[in-house]
């Protein structure tokens, strides 16, 4: 088994909260998260496809340009210096928690990229979720 | 059960190149990594072992031995090196992360019980884990 990960960053702002609940009821349960103007990270995305085959004529398990415009064109382009919570349409039902987007990305990914094993989304330098075939969301 | 990883580093030089193709083919599959004067990375290598801990060292293994190993028989062979002149499995597979990560396996498979995986970072953004 052969497993090739690329890495990507995107920066975003977003707002953990959820509107069914009162301010203070937020507040408790997501903290500073759920401030009333939002806040931003630096996202960190490792890609992760998987494969048994090297094909003979490249030396390669997949060209690194089909992850780079699968990735681009579903993900980066929507996030990347965007506010999550106004400008991307599934999270304005859906809270956009690191879970929550590592799920959506997943689902945006995986038909264009057939081989994708594991997504790696890092929220700060110390949190990291991690989605795998399987279908758990694993928080790390 | 414990896996235990440690890393090592090493600097080559290397270019992607299939010699059955035209220079235009090899050009538009590879972008610069074909420029045939080579280019070069510090990689650095993650081999993970696996095993029940010994109960008189407290080791899974004792990672001086696996250091040992390591260095001889593999980053002798590629640091400071030209991969695509020096080392000769390069001279018919084409010395891409995949490659290299099948040849350091192949190296250390027999003589490093309990290797689970290795895996290679080329860059600071891309990695490859391999396991047979």
């Amino acid at each position: 088994m052969i497993k090739l990960t690329k890495i990507y960053t995107f920066s975003s702002a977003h707002r953990v909260f959820n509107p069914s609940w009162s301010e203070e009821k937020n507040l408790e349960v997501f903290g500073k998260c759920s401030h009333k103007n939002g806040h931003g990270h630096n996202y960190t995305l490792e890609v992760t496809v998987s494969g048994d085959t090297i094909d003979p004529e490249t030396g390669f398990l997949i060209s690194l340009s089909e992850i780079d415009n699968a990735v681009n064109d579903q993900i980066i382009e929507l996030f990347d210096h965007k506010n999550i919570n106004i400008q991307i349409p599934h999270f304005q039902h859906t809270i956009p928690s690191a879970e929550n987007i590592l799920t959506f990305c997943w689902k945006q990914l995986k038909p264009h990229l057939p081989q994708l094993q594991r997504l790696t989304l890092h929220e700060t330098i110390n949190n990291k979720f991690t989605y795998s075939d399987s279908g758990k969301t694993l928080t790390q | 059960m414990i896996t235990i990883t440690r890393k090592f580093h090493f600097s080559a030089s290397h270019y992607y190149s299939n010699p059955n193709w035209s220079e235009e083919k090899n050009l538009q599959t590879f972008g610069k990594c074909a420029n045939k004067n080579g280019h070069g990375h510090n990689y650095v290598l993650e081999v993970t072992l696996s095993g029940e801990i010994n109960p008189e060292t407290g080791y899974v293994m004792d990672l001086h031995q696996v250091t040992e190993l390591v260095k001889t028989a593999v980053l002798e062979e590629l640091d400071h090196r030209n991969l695509n002149i020096d080392v000769t499995f390069f001279h018919n597979n084409n010395p891409t992360m995949e490659n290299i990560c099948r040849f350091i396996w192949k190296k250390l498979q027999p003589i490093l019980h309990g290797l689970q995986k290795i895996t290679l970072w080329e860059t600071p953004e891309l990695y490859c884990e391999y396991a047979e």
